[in-house]
C-alpha cells in the first residue's frame, strides 16, 4: 500500500512537471506561431516546400546560427556577404528573392525557430473548455448512484415505518391510519422541492444560454474549406481576413481576392473532403460556385465588374452593445487566431467553437498576460514594472489584462 | 438670501417655486394612480399587476425563446483598396451653405459621413466649427430632401427636364442667375459660361442677411466692394456695435479662435484685451463682452457718431447721459490702445458702416487690427441688384429666373412683391435641394447635390483656398448645380472636369491636385498685414445723413439671428432645433425676446418679485403677444424675459415660420403649422439697404399662452437650507492681479479641516484611496475662452448617438444631451453680467451616483472614467438622484427605436406624448448618421457623458500598434475637437508631457473643481472667469457664504 501510494505520488509530481513545461512551451510556440503565420507562411511550410523550402531543420542544415539571423533579416544583404551557402540557395530557388524582415528582432526570429523545431503535424486533440468526453460520463454514473440510493433511502423508510408499525402493534399503542406514501405530506413537499431546485436549474441554465450559439455550424453558400486553404495549404489568415491586424472587424474576403488564386486553381485534387454528415464535397463544384458568383468563365479574361457578393452565414455574432475589436487582441495582445476560432486550420466548414459569453471573455482576461514588457504601450505603468522587477508581482503570473483594467465594463461597453 | 451668481429669477428671489424645483431630481410624479386609497383600489390592483407579469414574462419568454435569426456575412464582391470595414476613412472637404464657408475633416465610416471635424490646415479657422458645421452632416441624411428631379412637381427624368429647360430658355428672352453669396471660384465661371452663351443674362447675389451696407461703406471708404479681415487676436480694445462677430456675424468660428486669443490669460502676466458691447437685444456676443451698453435700434447712428466724435476728441452730444458716459469710457479706451483697437459694427446701413470705417481710421486700425492683404468672399449680396431684380421681374423683362440657394420667396423683405413678380417669370428653375419656399413655386427644380456628395472649391478670402470632394455617392437622383449650368450652356464636360482643367495648371497637374485634395486647403504664403487707402469723402455726408435720423421714442423692434438656426439654414436641422440657445437656453422655437423692464408694463410681470417670476419662469406656458408693425407686418409670439435686452426694444430672430415641407423638424407640436413665425416682413428697405430693425411697433398680450421649452431651469438642485456653494467661480481682472491666489486661498479655507488642497483626497473621507497606474483621464475647461456656441452640445450629440427627444419632452425637462452649457447671470438684473459653463459628467473619483447603484451600473475605472454600462442598467435612477451636477439622463421613452419590442413609438406620437421629429430621426435614412461604435440606447437606462470612451479605447489601440506611449495626438475627444477657441482640453493627467498636464500647471492660480467640498473628487477642473472691468466687484464664488457653508458640507458629505 505504501508503495503503492509513492508511486502514485511520483507520477502525479512527473504530470504536474511536465503539464508545466508543455505550457511553458505553449506559451512562447505561441508567439512564434503567430509570427510565423503572420511573416512566413505565406511562402513557407515547415514540411513542405512551397515558394520557398520546408523550414524543418533549418537551424541545423544552416552553418551558422548568426548568418540564418542575418538572412533572415535581410537576405539581399546577406547574398552580397558572397556566403556560398546562401547563393547556392538563392540560384536553388530560380532567384526568387525573399521578403525584408528588418523588423523582426532577435527575440522574435527565435520564437519563430523555436516554432518550427517544436513543430508537430497536426494531431487530433482533444479541444480544451470542450466539456465532451469523461465529464458526462461521470454524471450519468453519479445520476444512476444517486438514484440507486434515492431508492434505497425510500425502501429503508418505508422499512422503519413498517417496523415501528408493528411495534407499535405489538405494544399496544393505537396505529394511525396508514398513510400511502404517494399521498404522505412529506414526501409530496421533498418531490416539489426536487423538482423545483431541478426544473430551476435547467430553467436558469436555459436562459442563462439564449442568444449564445456555441457550435453553430451553419450550411455556407459555398462548401469552403478552412482545412484545406489554411491547413494543408498553410495560406496566411491575413491573407484572406485582411482588416484582422488593422481593425475592428477580421473582415471576409471579397470574390476578388478569392479569384486572385482560383483563377489558376480550378480544380480541387486533393484528399476527400467529408463534411460534418458524412458527405462527400466535390472541391471542384464548390469552386464553380464561386465562378458563378465571380461571373467567371473559364478561358475567358474575368470582368470583375460582373461578380456578386457572396452571402456567407455569419456564425460568430456579439451582441449590439458589445465591442469587440480584432486588431485589439491579435496585433496588440498577439493572441493567435485560434485562442477563440478554435483550431481553425482542421475545420471544414467554420463551426463556433466558443460560446462567446461574458464569462468566457473575462476569464481570458483575467487569465492572458499583456505584451508588458515587449509593448512600448506599457512602459507608462512604471509602477507596475517596478513591482515585477522588485518581486512584488509574481513574474510567473505576469501583468494580465485584468491588471491593467482589462475586466472593467467600458473596455467593451460603450 | 440673494446669490451672486443666478441662473433664473425664481433664483435670483429665491422663490417658492424655485425651492420645489430643486428638491426633487425629477419634475412630474411617477403614473401611479390612486395611491391615496391603496393599490387595491387603483385601476391597477394586485391582481391585474399579477397577470401583467404572469403575461409579460410569459410572452418575454416565447420572444425569447424563438430561433436565432440567421445573420449575413455579405462581403464586397470587388473591395475598393482604401475601404476596411470598421475603420473610418477621413476626406478633407468643405462646409458650404450660402456664402459660409469652413474647411472641414469629414469622417466616412464604411461608406457613410458620420462625423465633421474641422481641418486643423486651414489657417482661417484652425480645425474650429460651429455647432452649425457640426449638424451639417445630419442634412446629408435628412427625409425631406427632393430626390429627383421636378417638372411642375411631377417626377422626371434628367434627360427630360434638361430637354425641357434648354427649350424653355432658348426662348425666354433675359434670364436672371440668382444665388446666394458663391464662394467656388470654379463656379463663377461656370456661370461666367453660362451668361455667354445667354446674351442680356445677369448674375444676382441675394443673402438672406445681408452685408450690403458694410460692403458699399467700404467701396465708399477704400474704393473696394469687399469686406477685409479682422485682427481679433490683435486688439486690446474691442468695441462692437450690434456686431454679434461670435456667433453669427461674418465668420464667427475664426473670430471666436481670435478673441479667444486675448482672452486667455498668461497667470505670470496677467493682460486680457477688453470687449464693449454696445446692443439693443441680448446676443452671444454681448454675453460674452465684458461691459456692455445698451441703446435703442434707432439710436445706433446717434451712438456710431457720437463715438466717432469722442475718439476725435470732440463732445458728444444728443444722447442719454447714461449712453454718453458710456461712449465716452469706451472712446478713452479705444484711444488708449491706439493702433490695437478694433470697432465692427452688425449694422447694414450704409452710413453708419463709412463712420465706422472712419473711426477705425482715426484709430489706426486700417493696417494693425484691420487686414486687408486678404478679403471675405463670404458675403457678396448688393440690396440694390435685388431690389432691381424685383422690378425687373415685375416688368417683365426677365423672362427666365435659375435659382440656386437664394430662397427670396421667404427672406427678401418684400417677399410677398417678389412670389408675384415671379409669377410673370417664364422659365423658373431651381437647383435648392429642399422644396422651400421659392423652390415650391418654380416650374423646374433638378435638386442639388448636398456638399457631402459634390465637388467644389471655395476661395473664403482672397488666397485661402478650400476644397470640396465627395464623401459618399449620391443618395438620390440629384445633379450639381454646375452640371446642370454646363450643360445648358453648351459645355461637354461635366463640373469635375471642368474643376479639375480649372486648377491642374494652378496647383501643378494630378499630383498637385491630389494633394489638394488630401489637404483640403490651399493657403498664401505668410500673410502680412496691409492696409488700404482711407478716402474720408464720404464721411461728412455720412455725419450728416446719421444725423437727421429720426429717433423713436417708441417701442422697437430688432431682427437678429440666433447662433443654431441662423438665416434659416438651421430651421430643419433636429440637432440645431433642440440645442438650446445659448442666450435664452430656448429650444425649438421662436420667440419674442423682451426686457425685465418691459415685462412689467406689458405683462404686468415683475420678475424681482418671487412669486411672479415662478408664474413666468416654472410655468412653461408663456404669454403671447401681437407684434405689428406700421408696413402690415403682423405675428403673434410667446415672450421670453431676457435681460440684456433695451427695455424699450424687442426682439425675433429670422429663420422660423417655415414651409412645413422642409421637414418634420419645422412642426410645432401642434396642428402641422410651421414653427414659431416669419420675422422677414418686419424688415424694410432704408436707404438703399434692408435695414432689420422698425422703429415703432405696438405689442398686445393676446392673453393666450404658449408652451416654450427652455432648459435653464431644468436639472438645478441645491441644498435642503437654500444655500448651496456655487459650482461656478468668476473674478475680475482687477482682483486678479491684486491678489492672483485668491481662488487659491479661497480652497485652501475651505479645505483646511479637511487636510486642505494638498491632503484633501486622503484625509477628507473614510474611505480608502485608490492607485491609479497607467493612464488618468482628466478634462480641464477655461471658462475665459468658452463663449457659450454651442458647438460641443452638437458635437456630442454627432459622435455619440444622443436621441433628440423633441419639444414635448424638452418641455417636461427629459432632453438627452450629455454635455450642456449652464447660463449664470451677475449683477444688475436689467443687464447683467453672463457666464457660460460647460458641465458634463464630471468623472467624480469619489462618485456619488456609483455607491447607490443597485446592479453596479455604473462604476469606477482604473482609468479615472466613471463608467456607465446600459446593458446593466434597470433604471432606478438612484444615480440621477445622487449626482450633485445633474448631468445624468434618463431614457424615459423609447426615443432611438432601439427597444426589443418594436413600433412602440408610433402610439406615442399619435397620443401627443412624443413629436414626430423623433420618429423622423429614426427612418433608416437618418439613422446613417449613428456612429456604429456607441451603443443606441433603449428605453428605461440612464446615460451620461462617457469622456468619448470609443475615442480613448482607439486612442490606446493606436499607441499599442506602435508600441509606443499614448501622446495628445492619439486622441482628441469630440467637444475639445469641436470647440473653436481650445476652451476644452483633454487627456491623460498621469502624464507629465501631456496638454492636460501643463494647461493644469500654467493655470494652477485660476484653476477649480466644481463643488470640490463635497470630496467626489471630479477628473474635469475649470479654469476661473476672469472679467476684464477695473471695478473690483463684490467677492466672487460662495465666500459671502461663510461659515454656515462649511456645516453644509459637513452635512452633505454624511449624507453619501
Amino acid at each position: 500500500m505504501v508503495r503503492l501510494r509513492s508511486i502514485a505520488k511520483t507520477f502525479f509530481l512527473t504530470l504536474t512537471v511536465l503539464m508545466a513545461f508543455s505550457f511553458l512551451n505553449i506559451a512562447s510556440a505561441q508567439d512564434g506561431k503567430a509570427l510565423f503565420s503572420a511573416n512566413c507562411a505565406s511562402c513557407h511550410a515547415v514540411n513542405k516546400q512551397l515558394t520557398g523550402p520546408a523550414l524543418a531543420g533549418v537551424e541545423d542544415r544552416w552553418p551558422d546560427k548568426a548568418k540564418l539571423y542575418a538572412w533572415i533579416k535581410n537576405n539581399q544583404a546577406f547574398l552580397k556577404t558572397g556566403d556560398k551557402y546562401a547563393n547556392d540557395l538563392y540560384n536553388q530557388y530560380n532567384k526568387s528573392a525573399m521578403n525584408l524582415f528588418t523588423n523582426l528582432s532577435d527575440k522574435e526570429i527565435g520564437a519563430i525557430l523555436g516554432y518550427i523545431k517544436a513543430y508537430k503535424d497536426p494531431v487530433t486533440t482533444p479541444i480544451p473548455g470542450d466539456p465532451k468526453g469523461e465529464s458526462s460520463d461521470n454524471s450519468l454514473l453519479f445520476g444512476i448512484l444517486t438514484l440507486v440510493l434515492a431508492v434505497v433511502a425510500l425502501i429503508l423508510l418505508q422499512v422503519n415505518s413498517n417496523l415501528k408499525k408493528l411495534s407499535d402493534d405489538k405494544e399496544g399503542v393505537p396505529a394511525l391510519e396508514p398513510v400511502a406514501f404517494w399521498k404522505n405530506k412529506a414526501y409530496i413537499a421533498v418531490v416539489i422541492v426536487i423538482l423545483f431546485i431541478v426544473g430551476g436549474y435547467y430553467t436558469t441554465m436555459g436562459a442563462i444560454n439564449l442568444g449564445r450559439s456555441k457550435d453553430y455550424q451553419p450550411e455556407q453558400p459555398i462548401y469552403y474549406s478552412h482545412k484545406v486553404h489554411a491547413g494543408i495549404n498553410q495560406i496566411n489568415c491575413q491573407y484572406c481576413h485582411i482588416g484582422v491586424y488593422q481593425g475592428k472587424q477580421a473582415t471576409l474576403p471579397s470574390v476578388n481576392v478569392c479569384m486572385n488564386c482560383h483563377m489558376a486553381i480550378n480544380e480541387y485534387k486533393g484528399e476527400k473532403i467529408i463534411n460534418e454528415d458524412g458527405v462527400e464535397i466535390n472541391g471542384t463544384a464548390e469552386i464553380q460556385k464561386l465562378y458563378k458568383y465571380a461571373g467567371f468563365e473559364e478561358g475567358k479574361t474575368w470582368d470583375a465588374t460582373k461578380a456578386k457578393p457572396i452571402e456567407w452565414v455569419r456564425i460568430h455574432n456579439l451582441p449590439d452593445h458589445v465591442y469587440f475589436n480584432h486588431a485589439q487582441h491579435v496585433n496588440a495582445g498577439k493572441v493567435a487566431c485560434q485562442t477563440c476560432h478554435g483550431e481553425i486550420q482542421k475545420m471544414g466548414e467554420v463551426k463556433q467553437q466558443n460560446d462567446l459569453s461574458m464569462g468566457w471573455c473575462i476569464n481570458c482576461h483575467r487569465e492572458t498576460k499583456v505584451q508588458f514588457k515587449d509593448n512600448g504601450f506599457y512602459s507608462i505603468y512604471e509602477k507596475y514594472h517596478a513591482d515585477l522587477k522588485s518581486g512584488k508581482i509574481d513574474s510567473t503570473k505576469g501583468i494580465t489584462v485584468e491588471k491593467i483594467g482589462g475586466t472593467e465594463c467600458q473596455k467593451c461597453h460603450y | 438670501m440673494s446669490k451672486k451668481h443666478w441662473q433664473s429669477f425664481g433664483e435670483l428671489n429665491n422663490s417658492d417655486a424655485y425651492k420645489q424645483s430643486v428638491k426633487d431630481e425629477f419634475r412630474e410624479d411617477l403614473p401611479m394612480e390612486a395611491a391615496d386609497n391603496g393599490f387595491l383600489e387603483g385601476k391597477t390592483p394586485r391582481r391585474d399587476f399579477l397577470k401583467y407579469l404572469g403575461f409579460s414574462t410569459a410572452a418575454a419568454a416565447v420572444a425569447a425563446s424563438c430561433e436565432m435569426p440567421v445573420k449575413k456575412a455579405i462581403p464586397f464582391a470587388n473591395k475598393p483598396e482604401d475601404i476596411v470595414p470598421g475603420i473610418a476613412n477621413y476626406y478633407a472637404t468643405t462646409y458650404v451653405q450660402d456664402g459660409d464657408a469652413v474647411s472641414v475633416i469629414a469622417k466616412v465610416r464604411d461608406g457613410r459621413p458620420i462625423k465633421i471635424e474641422g481641418n486643423d490646415l486651414s489657417p482661417i479657422t484652425n480645425g474650429g466649427t460651429s455647432a452649425r458645421v457640426q449638424a451639417s452632416v445630419l442634412d446629408l441624411y435628412d427625409t425631406s430632401r427632393l430626390r429627383f428631379p421636378l417638372i411642375d412637381n411631377k417626377e422626371v427624368k434628367l434627360e427630360d427636364i434638361d430637354k425641357a429647360v434648354a427649350a424653355g430658355l432658348a426662348t425666354a428672352g433675359n434670364i436672371v442667375v440668382l444665388t446666394s453669396t458663391v464662394v467656388s471660384p470654379s463656379s463663377k465661371e461656370v456661370i461666367a459660361q453660362f451668361l455667354a452663351k445667354y446674351s442680356g443674362s445677369k448674375h444676382v447675389t441675394f443673402d438672406a442677411v445681408s452685408y450690403s451696407g458694410i460692403l458699399q461703406a467700404n467701396e465708399a471708404s477704400y474704393g473696394k466692394r469687399t469686406i477685409p479681415s479682422y485682427r481679433f487676436d490683435k486688439a486690446k480694445t474691442i468695441v462692437s456695435i450690434g456686431a454679434d462677430f461670435l456667433g453669427t456675424w461674418l465668420s464667427p468660428v475664426e473670430f471666436a479662435k481670435q478673441y479667444a486669443v486675448g482672452k486667455r490669460i498668461d497667470e505670470k502676466k496677467p493682460e486680457m484685451s477688453k470687449h464693449f458691447h454696445f446692443e439693443t437685444v441680448a446676443s452671444l456676443t454681448g454675453s460674452n463682452a465684458d461691459e456692455r451698453i445698451l441703446h435703442r435700434p434707432s439710436e445706433t447712428g446717434s451712438v456710431v457718431a457720437a463715438l466717432l466724435a469722442a475718439v476725435n476728441g470732440q463732445a458728444v452730444s444728443g444722447l442719454d447721459d447714461k449712453l454718453k458716459k458710456g461712449i465716452e469710457k469706451v472712446a478713452k479706451a479705444l484711444v488708449a490702445t491706439k493702433g490695437e483697437s478694433l470697432v465692427v459694427a452688425g449694422s447694414n446701413d450704409v452710413n453708419v458702416q463709412i463712420l465706422v470705417n472712419a473711426i477705425n481710421e482715426a484709430l489706426q486700425a486700417n493696417g494693425t487690427t484691420i487686414d486687408w492683404s486678404a478679403t471675405y468672399n463670404t458675403r457678396q449680396g448688393i440690396d440694390a441688384d435685388m431690389v432691381k431684380l424685383v422690378a425687373d421681374m415685375k416688368a417683365g423683362t426677365v423672362g427666365g429666373l435659375i435659382i440656386y440657394g437664394a430662397n427670396p420667396a421667404y427672406a427678401w423683405f418684400n417677399s410677398k412683391e417678389f412670389v408675384e413678380a415671379l409669377k410673370k417669370v417664364k422659365v423658373t428653375v431651381s437647383f435648392n435641394t429642399k422644396a422651400d419656399e421659392t423652390t415650391q413655386l418654380c416650374k423646374y427644380v433638378i435638386p442639388d447635390h448636398n456638399y457631402l456628395e459634390s465637388w467644389g472649391d471655395a476661395e473664403i478670402k482672397t488666397g485661402y483656398y478650400s476644397f470640396v470632394q465627395p464623401t459618399i455617392y449620391p443618395l438620390f437622383k440629384t445633379r450639381q448645380w454646375q452640371d446642370s449650368l454646363l450643360k445648358w450652356s453648351g459645355a461637354t464636360t461635366d463640373y469635375l472636369a471642368f474643376l479639375k482643367t480649372y486648377w491642374s495648371g494652378k496647383v501643378g497637374g494630378e499630383t498637385g491636385w491630389d494633394k489638394v485634395l488630401q489637404d483640403g486647403v490651399i493657403n498664401p504664403a505668410a500673410a502680412v498685414i496691409t492696409t488700404a487707402s482711407f478716402n474720408a469723402a464720404a464721411v461728412a455726408g455720412a455725419s450728416a445723413a446719421i444725423s437727421s435720423y429720426k429717433k423713436s421714442d417708441k417701442i422697437e423692434l430688432v431682427l437678429y439671428q440666433k447662433v443654431a438656426i441662423g438665416e434659416g439654414q438651421g430651421t430643419a436641422n433636429p440637432w440645431l432645433q433642440e440645442l438650446p440657445d445659448p442666450v435664452s437656453k430656448a429650444t425649438w422655437d421662436n420667440y419674442l425676446v423682451i426686457s425685465p423692464a418691459l415685462a412689467k408694463t406689458l405683462l404686468k410681470i415683475d420678475l424681482s418679485v418671487g412669486g411672479e417670476a415662478d408664474a413666468y419662469e416654472v410655468q412653461p406656458p408663456k404669454h403671447v403677444v401681437e407684434i405689428t408693425a406700421a408696413n402690415g407686418a403682423k405675428v403673434s409670439l410667446p415672450t421670453l424675459i431676457i435681460p440684456g435686452t433695451h427695455p424699450s426694444t424687442v426682439g425675433i430672430a429670422v429663420g422660423y415660420g417655415r414651409t412645413e415641407k422642409l421637414g418634420k423638424g419645422v412642426l410645432a407640436d401642434e396642428g402641422g403649422k410651421g414653427m414659431g413665425a416669419n420675422a422677414f416682413p418686419f424688415a424694410s428697405l432704408v436707404n438703399g439697404t434692408v435695414a432689420y430693425s422698425v422703429a415703432d411697433v405696438t405689442l398686445k398680450d393676446t392673453g393666450d399662452l404658449y408652451k416654450v421649452a427652455i432648459t435653464q431651469t431644468h436639472n438645478i438642485y441645491d441644498t435642503p437650507q437654500g444655500n448651496r456653494t456655487e459650482v461656478m467661480k468668476e473674478l475680475t481682472l482687477a482682483e486678479f492681479k491684486h491678489n492672483p491666489n485668491e481662488i487659491l486661498e479661497e480652497r485652501d479655507k475651505e479645505l483646511k479641516p479637511y487636510g486642505g488642497i494638498a491632503n484633501f483626497e486622503k484625509e477628507g473621507t473614510i474611505y480608502p484611496t485608490f492607485d491609479r497606474p497607467g493612464i488618468k483621464w482628466g478634462m480641464s475647461v477655461d471658462l475665459n475662452t468658452c463663449n457659450g456656441c454651442g458647438a460641443c452640445v452638437v458635437a456630442c450629440n454627432a459622435e455619440n448617438n444622443i436621441p433628440v427627444v423633441g419639444k414635448i419632452q424638452v418641455a417636461k425637462a427629459h432632453e438627452m444631451h450629455w454635455l450642456r452649457i449652464d447660463r449664470y447671470y451677475t449683477g444688475d438684473p436689467e443687464n447683467p453680467n453672463v457666464v457660460f459653463q460647460p458641465l458634463m459628467c464630471q468623472h467624480c473619483d469619489n462618485a456619488p451616483c456609483e455607491n447607490v447603484c443597485p446592479v453596479a451600473a455604473t462604476n469606477h475605472s482604473s482609468e479615472g472614467l466613471n463608467q456607465m454600462t446600459y446593458n446593466r442598467c434597470i433604471g432606478t435612477r438612484y444615480c440621477a438622484n445622487n449626482c450633485p451636477y445633474k448631468v445624468r439622463r434618463f431614457n424615459w421613452l423609447d426615443y432611438t427605436g432601439a427597444d426589443s419590442f418594436g413600433d412602440n413609438q408610433q402610439p406615442l406620437v399619435d397620443e401627443g406624448g412624443l413629436n414626430e421629429v423623433v420618429l423622423d430621426m429614426n427612418d433608416d435614412l437618418t439613422r446613417m448618421v449613428l456612429n456604429p461604435d456607441v451603443t443606441v440606447r433603449a428605453r428605461g437606462v440612464i446615460e451620461k457623458c462617457s469622456f468619448c470612451a470609443q475615442r480613448l479605447q482607439a486612442s490606446k489601440l493606436t499607441a499599442k500598434k506602435d508600441s509606443r506611449p499614448l501622446e495628445d495626438r492619439d486622441l482628441k475627444v469630440a467637444c475639445q475637437q469641436a470647440c473653436p477657441t481650445n476652451a476644452i482640453v483633454f487627456g491623460n493627467a498621469n502624464s507629465e508631457k501631456s496638454e492636460i498636464t501643463t494647461v493644469r500647471k500654467a493655470n494652477e492660480k485660476r484653476l477649480f473643481l466644481s463643488l470640490e467640498q463635497l470630496h467626489v473628487l471630479p477628473n474635469v477642473t475649470y479654469m476661473a472667469k476672469v472679467r476684464n472691468i477695473e471695478e473690483e466687484g463684490e467677492h466672487h464664488g460662495a465666500e459671502h457664504k461663510g461659515e454656515e457653508k462649511k456645516e453644509d458640507a459637513k452635512v452633505e458629505h454624511a449624507g453619501h
